[in-house]
């Protein structure tokens, strides 16, 4: 659906920001624009960026990392091609799995669901920097522990999703743990450990 | 025992323990590398434009608009890096689009002249006489027998009047009809179905099914390649076969295989989908020949791998199943139909496990214009289980028997594995509670809340594929075994590691296993359930070849004969006199200034005994509570019994089972790959729409793994599909036992279960 309303631009009307992302790609042959234009859009006053690369500066693990994107590139796009942080993988590209969870600002987002340009000013956690110096960190070690990875492509995501939910819950109940980290998919199948992980560092039992 | 038998148990310090994966640490810190994540300086994007019908004919392309844009390397075929759209493809659609419904009962052939195949069909299915000699008059015969071959049919019990109607019957030639999208496949009769199901105490009949569903990898199908010469390819590519994949590739590419490097670190899934080379793959090394052999990485996005890389079938049946007062299955009948796309369906093992005396059965194999079926962990028996499973379930409940009951009454028909089972089902009972907790159908409390019990069994063979490793021991120690295998996540790295520490008396850190490079010996692929087993017999052979050698180097200096040696804890030492002793450190340094390296085969007749085997059985209960009033079924609790002869490493075998029963829930409740009906287009190609079961869904799992001296006697077999066999199975049958009617098919949603209660009349609410 949206992929034909991409082949016709001119017959969208609403552009949802997914739609905008796939119509620049198809318009990427439009000279560079540099720099923000301000356009009055429903009554207020906004600016455009792009449609071609623009500077953008971001925030990741405590370093700058700068890079020239179009605003069209997503948080993950940029992560994994510019910065060559894989750790964050592409699995759905459209915020179902959690495959490419990251903490913006100490929350975990769907780095696939962000836009590179609009994380700028943030603070940016990824997989890479959980992992300090090289050591584990203790969720790390944990769902090493309970074996909680398999193919491990899902892992990453978890172990980012679980390392916030723990901040947050320090002592979950198995409520809180299916609540909790609902947010994220494996294909195969290492629920068992990961609840095992999230029960462990609440000291609790496996129910 | 030979000296490369499995060791005793007593002398065992790794093999069969409860170990951590190796690969552990590299994925949950995000270091483990994927193909997908391969990123070399360079690294050009390749995109695919597919054909957005489900069956159509492209007339045209023009990639002229897509040459012109900037950054564009290349383009083969209509492939270009940023620029789909403006690639001009211009399609006809063709008109028919045939769904996996009941395929008609009469088919185009049976109104036009019996074929050779018709008429052999009819006997083999014990069509009685009168109605195959009114076909033949009725419609002619499309074949000419010889005398000859009436003599053979007479052999064959063709009855006289049938042979007097063929050598009456007029002769009409074959009618040149297109080929029909339902073929007849399985079509076999054995024993006296109908005198059976006659005599039979209680009959059951039903219909049940499975739809389409999809492999669902994490890591979607792709590859990265670039040509560092002009007849050489290096292709990164997710992958469960890294061995096969040049073999593949030397044809289209027209690079010679010996110069294709094949590599992978870690893949992301595969299920049975990973296996070739695809064609977007040759697009992809193509695009990067002629981008001058830059390195172009092409994976397929969400909804292409939805589309075209692979699917489980469909299997839907017909089924009657009778049994005598005692509860012995005595008949089974069954039309099986399903389709696994343009190339037909699956043909499920009906009926599954049970040698029922007394069958006749037929499968119609329905070609759809969809993306080709793919092997999906343990193909056909989850179809088979759920068909099989569920009509005895059905059957049990017509006799008002527990279905636990009536299985183990029929077990000595349950084929070779029939003692595992019984031992299986003990432990089962006791894990669920089931004679306690056991209800007949359709839970009787009050209340919206109806919860129920399901069982299920499973077999598979599991045997070790061929596979060579290269293991070294270097003079300081470390210890380096090579082999093309791949990790796709079951702990094949892990337990390689793990007969070879144990084999070397040696920690495990001091053992690096290098894999994934079809430079390496050559290891199978990993599908059926034949790597575990194959590795470790290679690994095995090897380690306990290399111990030795080393110990004919040690042994003079410890002033004894190689064969009085022995590498335990760390050291080199005389049996029985450990103050003659080497540090394993100390020892190595004996080797030389090279390593000593040999090689480990699987199989290897001339290093006997065989250290695997094929076939284990495996049983599964399942707890559920439906609510009759949304149709929203909860698994409670899923118990899960498996064999796999010697369990290698409890942690990741478990891990396997635990997977597979998560995995088994997920498609027992929620996956179907919905088709519109008219076009073939895949309706629900992303995770919002196909759902997958998420942390919140799985209830409580219990996985017991079969172990002592019977089990370890067999070698090690692998586990990677016989567990994801019976969830569906079971769940279902619990579902049943929950609301006191069949819900027919998977997946087991909220619309289904309602119109399964409404059918039968909503008084079970």
């Amino acid at each position: 659906m949206k992929d034909d309303d991409a082949r016709k631009p001119e017959a969208t009307s609403r552009v949802s920001r997914r739609d905008f992302m796939k119509l620049s790609a198809v318009t990427a042959a439009i000279p560079l624009v540099l720099g923000p234009k301000v356009v009055e859009a429903a009554g207020e006053e906004v600016e455009v960026h792009g449609p071609g690369k623009v500077p953008v500066t971001l925030n990741v693990n405590g370093k700058k990392l700068s890079a020239e994107l179009e605003p069209r590139v997503t948080l993950l796009d940029a992560l994994r091609g510019n910065f060559d942080l894989t750790g964050a993988k592409r699995v759905c590209d459209r915020g179902a799995c959690g495959a490419c969870t990251v903490l913006l600002d100490g929350k975990p987002v769907y780095a696939c669901s962000v836009l590179a340009i609009d994380a700028q000013g943030g603070k940016i956690t990824t997989i890479e920097a959980l992992a300090e110096g090289g050591k584990l960190s203790p969720v790390m070690a944990a769902f090493v522990e309970h074996d909680a990875q398999q193919c491990g492509f899902c892992t990453p995501g978890f172990v980012v999703a679980t390392t916030h939910f723990l901040q947050q819950h320090p002592t979950p109940s198995a409520d809180d743990i299916r609540r909790g980290l609902n947010g994220n998919y494996c294909r195969c199948g290492t629920y068992n450990g990961i609840r095992a992980v999230a029960l462990a560092r609440a000291g609790g039992k496996q129910s | 025992m030979s000296q490369y038998s499995w060791p005793d148990p007593a002398t065992r310090p790794l093999l069969g323990k409860n170990i951590s994966r190796v690969d552990g640490p590299s994925k949950s810190s995000g270091r483990a590398k994927y193909t997908y994540d391969y990123n070399p300086q360079g690294l050009l994007a390749g995109k695919i434009l597919r054909c957005p019908y489900a069956h159509a004919k492209i007339k045209s392309i023009d990639t002229s608009a897509a040459e012109k844009m900037p950054g564009v390397k290349a383009v083969d075929e209509g492939t270009a890096e940023d620029a789909l759209r403006l690639i001009k493809v211009e399609y006809e659609v063709l008109p028919h689009f045939v769904s996996d419904a009941e395929p008609p009962k009469t088919v185009a052939a049976d109104t036009g002249p019996i074929s050779s195949d018709d008429f052999q069909d009819m006997e083999e299915n014990q069509v009685p006489d009168e109605e195959v000699i009114a076909a033949i008059q009725k419609r002619g015969i499309s074949f000419k027998p010889s005398d000859k071959d009436y003599e053979s049919m007479k052999g064959m019990g063709v009855e006289p009047p049938v042979i007097e109607a063929l050598r009456k019957a007029k002769f009409v030639a074959a009618e040149g009809k297109p080929k029909s999208p339902y073929k007849k496949t399985a079509v076999q009769t054995q024993g006296t179905p109908d005198k059976a199901i006659a005599a039979a105490a209680a009959v059951s009949e039903g219909v049940y099914g499975l739809p389409c569903i999809v492999h669902s990898c994490m890591e979607t199908h792709g590859s990265a390649s670039e040509w560092p010469g002009d007849k050489e390819v290096v292709i990164h590519i997710s992958t469960q076969n890294v061995c096969g994949i040049a073999a593949q590739m030397a044809e289209p590419t027209g690079v010679p295989a010996g110069n294709i490097n094949v590599l992978q670190q870690n893949v992301g899934g595969g299920f049975g989908s990973k296996f070739s080379v695809d064609r977007w793959d040759v697009n992809t090394a193509k695009l990067s020949q002629k981008a001058g052999g830059k390195p172009v990485k092409n994976m397929l996005d969400r909804k292409a791998e939805f589309e075209v890389a692979g699917m489980r079938p469909s299997a839907y049946a017909r089924v009657k199943v009778a049994a005598d007062k005692d509860g012995k299955i005595t008949a089974w009948e069954s039309h099986a139909w399903g389709t696994g796309g343009v190339g037909g369906g699956g043909t499920p093992p009906l009926p599954y496990i049970f040698e029922i005396p007394n069958q006749r059965k037929q499968n119609t194999a329905i070609s759809t214009n969809q993306g080709s079926a793919r092997a999906w962990r343990a193909p056909n028996h989850p179809q088979a289980a759920v068909i099989t499973m569920c009509a005895i379930d059905d059957l049990a409940a017509k006799m008002k028997m527990d279905p636990l009951e009536l299985v183990l009454r029929n077990l000595d028909i349950a084929g070779p594995r029939k003692d595992t089972y019984r031992e299986e089902f003990a432990i089962a009972d006791e894990l669920m509670g089931w004679k306690k907790r056991w209800h007949p159908r359709g839970d009787k409390s009050p209340g919206n809340i109806k919860q129920g019990l399901g069982l299920s069994m499973h077999t598979w063979g599991g045997r070790g594929h061929a596979s060579n490793c290269d293991f070294s021991i270097h003079p300081d120690g470390s210890v380096e075994i090579k082999l093309g295998t791949q990790d796709l996540g079951t702990g094949c790295l892990t337990i390689i590691t793990i007969v070879a520490a144990d084999t070397l008396g040696i920690p495990m850190e001091h053992v690096k296993v290098l894999y994934g490079n079809n430079r390496y010996p050559q290891s199978g692929g990993s599908g059926g359930s034949t790597t575990s087993g194959g590795v470790t017999s290679s690994t095995r052979r090897a380690a306990v070849d290399a111990r030795d050698t080393l110990f004919e180097k040690v042994a003079p200096s410890l002033k004894a004969k190689p064969e009085e040696l022995e590498a335990v804890g760390g050291k080199v030492q005389v049996k029985g006199d450990t103050s003659r002793s080497l540090s394993w450190k100390e020892a190595c340094a004996k080797i030389g200034a090279v390593p000593l390296t040999v090689r480990g085969q699987n199989p290897d007749k001339n290093k006997p005994p065989d250290l695997t085997n094929s076939g284990v059985g495996g049983v599964q209960m399942a707890d559920v509570s439906v609510d009759v009033e949304t149709g929203i079924v909860r698994v409670h609790k899923m118990v899960a019994v498996q064999d796999c002869g010697l369990v290698a490493d409890v942690k990741t075998a478990e891990s396997q089972v635990y997977g597979a029963l998560i995995m088994g829930i997920s498609y027992a409740l929620y996956e179907e790959k919905i088709l519109d009906p008219v076009t073939g287009i895949v309706l629900n190609p992303n995770f919002e729409f196909y759902r997958l079961a998420g942390l919140s869904d799985i209830g409580e799992l219990k996985v017991h793994m079969m172990t002592g001296k019977a089990y370890d006697e067999r070698g090690v077999i692998g586990l990677a599909e016989p567990p994801v066999v019976s969830p569906g199975a079971s769940i279902s049958n619990a579902v049943a036992n929950a609301i006191g009617v069949r819900v027919p098919f998977l997946p087991l949603t909220p619309d289904r279960v309602l119109a399964a209660l409404e059918e039968a009349g909503g008084s079970h609410a």
